[in-house]
């Protein structure tokens, strides 16, 4: 089934089994049912709980909070990544400091969902992947969806725990299949999710045995999808080996799977649509300098999309985010 | 529908009575020792600060406190209140609690909550403030709308001074407010200040006219007398709780005190015009002299009691 249908069947799911969940967004309501359809058929089925709301990011958030702290499970739809700059002073100085500023008194647990990305020609305002402002902020969990990961089993998760979460979805993963591991396999390539307690599992998968593999691919969202792509042709066509490492929960980071990668690999890649520099693929690069320098045999390289302004022209933005074959000579280089 | 799992429970404090009301107290003096204890212990605040026993800052609501006693008067256990900066006196006249928020702004693990959120940042059983200007009027409704959804009874009431009307969330939270039909009073405490800054710099048209472009009634009132502002405010909780739906009740008064530590540019002269108008002396005149002193006594005692425990604490 397409991400966005399982998306929608596990918000249908969560409120009929939580009565807790209270969903809140702009034009989520039917016929139309959210720009992105995720929420098609929710205020239809249950009114009470699901709100479509005025154009006022900062302001459903804030109720949010509200309804959080008084025992419910809100999750806000943010209509594009773009907006969610809007609800910024909402997550940093009240949602994710609530509980620990009144030391434990309460919980917000507020889950914050919004389709992000570019690839679609939207532009500067409404292709971003903002979620790095994002990462670091203490007691926020930021969690990607990607092509391998159950929307179920993730919103499942952060509904159990007690902080706030950013969960974004690219919105070119919408139309794609959700592949599950099953048994060693994930799809056609080998691979197997790896959880480490207390946090959201990240899967690992490679075209041949991790022991062939010269480079770790770290990514997250639709450009796990895209590295993944690009494994499997550099993989058939020149012999290139890589194991991706792709992780749900992107901060904070469970860095365990991809040291574990890097010590078979002895080489790091990151790839992220994000822009450039002081990014979370900059952070990996700290991180497992510090646990593995020993085990690398080159500098972490960090790829992600140019600093500047996403464009509308197909042409343009093609050159601004990191795309197949900016991924493909970075993975070269890395695997050599 | 789920109730609240933080059905508030005011009575989880043990507050002394000399500080919160005797039993069977004629009301004049319970108001009259209610807005003491809170003067008393801004002042006692404020001393400390000089002495070096506090850490960071303070906002002292010294010149407001018939706001806070007024108001809080007619909240009951379920109700729920978000308060700001400026949250003392809505704590102390909600819980009682003067042990707690001392050693909290003393920064002691015996504090509310354990010395981390200080002066700005109170939780205790219904009751929440948050230093961010403007940003806890959502989090007020979002507690409404939960009270709404789960069928309670009680309601949601947000202090926000003046100054929070320069914040865009404010007027968000209102349209969703009155859209929804949330059970909201907005308490405003127009002190005519905000920080450095007056009215008439920042504030362009009419305050409660910004309350009813949203469809939400609005009432206003100058005063600083607790008994006035007692029976509006009694009136408007009751017209939140029957109907259900949001309310605006401006008070306009007066901050006498600096906005923070140090920081008071104001005319001297309009300050000192204020002083006669201050809510102790306006209620005080309905005292006989032996009592108030009996309750200034009362009051005193109990504080020097407290400061005392909190000095001690390690």
């Amino acid at each position: 089934m397409i991400f966005v249908r399982e998306l929608n069947e596990t918000l249908h799911r969560l409120l009929e089994t939580d009565e807790r969940v209270v969903i809140l967004g702009e034009d989520i309501a039917d016929p139309y049912g959210g720009a992105f359809k995720v929420t098609r058929g929710l205020t239809s089925k249950f009114p009470d709980r699901v709100l479509t709301t005025p154009v006022s990011e900062a302001g459903i958030v804030g109720v949010a909070a509200g309804l959080a702290m008084s025992g419910y499970r809100p999750i806000v739809e943010i209509m594009f990544g773009d907006f969610v700059t809007l609800t910024f002073d909402q997550v940093v100085n009240h949602i994710s400091k609530y509980s620990a500023m009144y030391d434990g008194k309460v919980t917000c647990p507020v889950i914050i969902r919004t389709p992000s990305g570019g690839h679609r020609g939207y532009g500067p305002t409404h292709s971003q992947s903002l979620e790095k402002h994002f990462l670091g902020v203490p007691h926020l969990t930021v969690v990607a969806a990607s092509p391998y990961h159950d929307p179920d089993a993730i919103l499942s998760a952060l509904l159990r725990q007690d902080e706030p979460a950013l969960y974004v979805e690219h919105k070119l993963l919408y139309p794609e299949h959700v592949v599950r591991p099953s048994g060693s396999r994930i799809g056609d390539a080998i691979g197997r999710e790896e959880s480490t307690d207390g946090w959201l599992p990240s899967v690992v998968l490679s075209q041949v045995p991790a022991e062939d593999c010269t480079v770790t691919v770290l990514a997250y969202g639709y450009s796990a999808l895209l590295a993944a792509q690009a494994l499997e042709e550099l993989a058939v066509e020149e012999e290139v080996f890589g194991e991706l490492v792709v992780p749900s929960q992107i901060a904070p980071m469970d860095w365990g799977p991809v040291e574990a990668s890097v010590k078979r690999t002895g080489s790091l890649l990151t790839l992220e649509e994000g822009t450039a520099d002081w990014s979370w693929g900059t952070e990996a690069a700290a991180e497992i300098g510090r646990r593995g320098f020993s085990r690398l045999r080159r500098p972490v390289q960090v790829v992600a999309s140019q600093p500047t302004v996403i464009p509308s022209s197909r042409d343009l933005e093609r050159k601004v985010l990191v795309g197949s074959d900016t991924m493909k000579e970075a993975i070269r280089e890395a695997a050599a | 529908m789920v109730r609240l799992s933080a059905a508030p429970d005011v009575d989880a404090v043990e507050a002394d009575p000399r500080l919160v009301g005797l039993p069977d107290e004629p009301r004049d003096q319970r108001f009259y020792r209610r807005m003491r204890f809170i003067r008393d212990f801004e002042e006692t605040l404020l001393a400390l600060f000089e002495e070096g026993l506090l850490n960071g800052t303070t906002h002292a609501c010294i010149g407001q406190e018939a706001d806070c006693v007024g108001v809080i008067e007619h909240l009951r256990a379920g109700d729920h209140i978000f308060s700001n900066h400026r949250c003392h006196g809505h704590y102390l006249a909600w819980s009682g609690d003067a042990r707690g928020l001392l050693a909290e702004i003393m920064g002691k693990p015996e504090g509310v909550v354990g010395g981390i959120g200080g002066s700005q940042h109170i939780c205790a059983p219904g009751f929440k403030s948050n230093g961010i200007l403007g940003g806890t009027v959502p989090a007020a409704a979002g507690i409404a709308l939960g009270l709404k959804l789960s069928g309670a009874d009680g309601i949601s009431v947000v202090f926000v001074g003046d100054g929070a009307f320069g914040e865009g969330v404010v007027y968000e939270t209102l349209n969703m407010a009155s859209l929804w039909e949330l059970p909201l009073l907005v308490v405003v405490e127009n002190n005519a200040w905000s920080q450095s800054t007056p009215l008439a710099v920042n504030f362009a048209g009419d305050m409660a006219k910004r309350f009813e472009a949203f469809g939400i009634p609005t009432t206003r009132l100058e005063s600083t007398d607790v008994l006035e502002i007692d029976s509006e405010a009694e009136r408007q909780i009751g017209l939140v709780r029957e109907s259900r739906t949001p309310r605006a009740f401006i008070i306009d008064t007066y901050r006498l005190c600096h906005h923070s530590k140090s920081d008071d540019n104001r005319p001297a002269d309009e300050i000192a015009a204020r002083w006669p108008l201050e809510p102790l002396t306006v209620h005080s005149a309905r005292l006989d002299t032996a009592a108030r002193e009996r309750i200034d006594g009362e009051v005193g005692a109990a504080l020097t009691e407290i400061v005392d425990e909190a000095r001690a604490l390690a």
